[in-house]
């Protein structure tokens, strides 16, 4: 048996091999590999036409945030600058030379995000092991006034942890260990540095699953899912970290450390402190344990991919699936159909869909206890959508590869929206009938000034697209460039941020605020909230090192 | 006008591939409750590549039967087979009962004869026991030309050819029909069960059967002593300088 698995493993044919390359999506080696590209493009770049051009922009080095955005933010001239004394320091609590990066190169990995849009200038990244390491390290920072930015995977999409100038980054990456696991109640207790695959991983052993799940699951840390209040894929059954984090540890900036792990299910004693940290994108001090209520892993799922005709049509499958899938519907994403032309060119495959190309695809998954009263309700439901007119074509996967492979074509559109050079990301909430008139009017916006073309390479703008959870209401409106400039961005902001405050929506629905929106957290939140946020970041970080320039 | 092809796919269900096997508490098998089964990725290639003739000339194929010899569960895959395309289908079914490469060759033989099939596509193995030896058998027994292990397959009037890959090149054979084919991973590349035809393959056929119903005794001629797993492979060394490596692996006797 065994020989035959590897074989088939081993033959693939190429798209099953792409298949599982593609379903951690911003990996973090995904930045090293473009950076890979840069020498041998440099080599070959009369190789192919269409390709070297498409290089020629992910090749360029990133430009330092400081110079991009020199209008918006200057240095604040309390922190201390880094000197040797302090290194020295940090080499005494760390003990351990693979803690600390100094080396230029070295450091570029922290300084840069993987779209390869913001670049720092931190002169050091401290790699702690221990929660008492963490303690020491931003007891001295708030002594001396140094600016700190925590950093998980570095997978987050608003620049929120990368430095802008010279703090120091404080990676959790080191701090990875799975500190236990009850079978009975489901409790997972782990470092904030354990990359969430491998949490899931380990779950899945147990016969549990992590309440949440995203395409950057293979690099993307638990601590900074935490951090970031990170939505993803199965919120719609699982709900968010607000209700499956049981209790955190957390180190304030002052060194004390806020221990919450032994935290019950039902506990109405004082304030939900733990709260306030989920979300809180490392201003109000480093996560560094997290406690988390895990749901039992579903024996069988299903996935199936339908094409629609209209946006309507999304939100009529989506009440329809909703009420007739009920308990077992764990996820439903709705795709416009030119996120997978780009897709298509991304993965190199053909649509799976192949009766033409639609305006409209909805992923749909399901899962459940017993595999045929799950297929049953599925296929009953499709069938009544199809016989309607209500779904124009559609696919059910037949084994867990076209599982996977399907899953690709909604978790590689991050990746594939990046191919012409970069991308600006909205991740905003709305109520669902304005949800896609956002991308619509985007695209007028866009078209009006005349600087999008799909395959036009002379336009700096390729398309906008858009994507998302509906179950959540969430949209993710992807402007894929070709280059980052400040033409494309006028055209963009405020406009689109506007017009989400005219829709009563939010300007994050996941991603959060970083660097990219915080300027704009008054679009969603009243003058009132953004005090009482203000009032809570001074309390706990008056001297303000932690992850300064962002947020609000 | 040449010969109509009555094809026969065979179908095994066995565990999914993308899913890694576990071995029994009892060392008996492999653990089976609670896994996904799909259909031979193998078969499914035999499968899709009898669709893909017919698409090819729609006039040139009469009939294809998709057959499955297992539990009742193997419906699922006879489904999937007749959601992608299959005309008909049967279900042998034998319980959970491990039926050996000779006893389903038996089995096949017989509906071969009661189709009058004149084409039997079928995997070259299944990825549960890795056995590779039912084409082969039922070439044997019905006394048919065999092409084993197709990376390609040309139908041309009673004319089959097919090439197979072998070390540093191509082998090309040819031969009339009627004819045994088993299909390498390389042949083709299954489609996905569209939504209509799952609706449609609802309505086809399903025939159950017992194997003593075409007449065939289940014996087992081969016992099962243990099953284990493959060894672990213990983890690498880290060496420090270019002298410990030589050292190490003089030491291994590596050089």
């Amino acid at each position: 048996m065994i020989g035959a698995r590897r074989n088939l493993r081993s033959l693939s044919s190429a798209a099953r091999a792409v298949k599982a390359a593609k379903t951690d999506v911003p990996r973090v080696s995904l930045s090293l590999a473009a950076r890979g590209v840069v020498s041998c493009a440099r080599i070959e770049s009369s190789a192919s036409p269409v390709g070297a051009t498409a290089r020629n922009y992910s090749t360029k080095s990133v430009p330092l945030t400081a110079e991009t955005y020199a209008s918006r933010v200057q240095r604040n001239e309390i922190y201390k600058k880094l000197d040797d004394k302090d290194v020295d320091y940090f080499r005494a609590v760390l003990s351990d030379n693979n803690g600390i990066i100094t080396d230029a190169d070295d450091l570029l990995f922290y300084n840069e995000d993987w779209m390869r849009k913001y670049r720092g200038q931190s002169q050091l990244v401290l790699k702690p092991k221990t929660t008492e390491q963490v303690s020491q390290i931003l007891a001295y920072c708030n002594e001396n006034k140094l600016a700190v930015v925590p950093q998980g995977g570095n997978t987050g999409l608003v620049g929120g942890s990368n430095p802008v100038f010279d703090e120091i980054v404080l990676s959790l990456s080191l701090l990875n260990k799975i500190r236990s696991f009850d079978p009975v109640s489901g409790i997972l207790k782990c470092d904030a540095g354990v990359i969430l695959e491998t949490a899931d991983q380990f779950l899945a052993e147990n016969g549990y699953i992590f309440p949440l799940d995203l395409g950057a699951k293979g690099s993307c840390h638990v601590g900074g899912n935490v951090a970031t209040n990170a939505g993803g894929l199965r919120l719609l059954r699982y709900g968010s970290l607000h209700g499956s984090v049981l209790g955190l540890e957390a180190v304030l900036p002052d060194g004390t450390i806020y221990n919450s792990m032994d935290s019950l299910r039902k506990d109405n004693t004082g304030y939900d402190l733990k709260q306030l940290f989920i979300g809180s994108e490392g201003t109000l001090g480093v996560i560094t344990g997290v406690s988390v209520l895990c749901p039992s892993r579903p024996q069988a799922f299903n996935v199936a991919f339908l094409a629609v005709s209209s946006y309507e049509a999304v939100q009529e499958v989506f009440v329809g699936a909703r009420k007739e899938l009920s308990e077992i519907l764990s996820a439903f994403e709705f795709m416009d159909g030119k996120s997978q032309i780009l897709t298509a060119r991304h993965l190199k495959l053909d649509h799976p869909i192949e009766s033409g190309d639609y305006p409209f695809y909805i992923l749909i998954e399901t899962s459940g206890s017993n595999k045929e009263h799950d297929d049953e309700k599925l296929e009953t439901f499709l069938g009544n959508a199809m016989e309607e007119g209500l779904v124009d074509d559609g696919i059910i996967a037949q084994d867990d590869a076209q599982v996977k492979s399907l899953w690709s074509w909604r978790e590689s559109i991050p990746e594939a929206s990046t191919i012409g050079g970069g991308v600006y990301k909205y991740d905003v909430s709305l109520p669902l009938a304005d949800l896609y008139g956002l991308v619509e009017a985007a695209n007028d916006k866009l078209q009006k000034a005349g600087i999008v073309g799909l395959d036009d390479e002379t336009k700096p703008v390729v398309e906008a697209i858009g994507y998302g959870h509906v179950g959540d209401g969430n949209l993710h409106l992807n402007v894929c460039v070709r280059e980052y400039s400040k033409e494309i961005e006028k055209v963009l902001e405020p406009f689109v941020y506007e017009w989400i405050q005219s829709k009563k929506g939010s300007i994050s629905a996941e991603h959060g605020l970083g660097f990219q929106k915080k300027n704009y957290i008054g679009y969603s939140k009243s003058d009132i909230e953004i005090k009482m946020i203000k009032d809570i970041k001074n309390h706990y970080d008056p001297n303000g090192i932690m992850n300064p320039y962002k947020y609000v | 006008m040449s010969t109509k092809l009555r094809i026969l796919v065979p179908v095994k269900r066995v565990i999914d591939f993308a899913i890694k096997p576990r071995i029994n508490k009892t060392q008996t098998g492999v653990e089976t409750k609670g896994v996904k089964f799909s259909i031979n990725p193998f078969c499914d290639i035999a499968l899709e590549e009898s669709i893909r003739i017919r698409e090819a000339d729609k006039d040139k194929v009469e009939n294809i039967h998709a057959v499955s010899i297992g539990p009742t569960k193997a419906q699922d895959v006879l489904r999937t087979a007749l959601a992608k395309g299959a005309d008909n289908s049967t279900l042998v079914d034998v319980g959970d009962e491990e039926v050996e490469p000779l006893s389903v060759a038996k089995l096949l033989q017989k509906v071969v004869e009661k189709d009058n099939s004149n084409l039997v596509i079928l995997g070259k193995q299944a990825i549960d026991d890795d056995a590779n030896q039912t084409g082969q058998m039922l070439a044997g027994l019905l006394n048919w030309p065999q092409a084993t292990n197709a990376s390609k397959v040309e139908i041309d009037g009673d004319n089959v050819t097919v090439t197979r890959e072998i070390d540093g090149g191509a082998d090309t054979l040819r031969a009339k029909l009627p004819l045994i084919i088993t299909t390498d991973l390389r042949l083709n590349e299954p489609r996905y069960a569209s939504l209509p035809n799952i609706m449609k393959a609802k309505k086809k056929p399903l025939e159950k059967l017992k194997a003593s119903d075409l007449g065939i005794e289940l014996v087992k001629r081969i016992e099962t002593l243990k099953v284990v797993e493959p060894p672990v492979r213990n983890a690498g060394i880290k060496v420090e300088t270019v002298d410990e490596l030589v050292s190490k692996l003089k030491e291994l006797k590596a050089i």
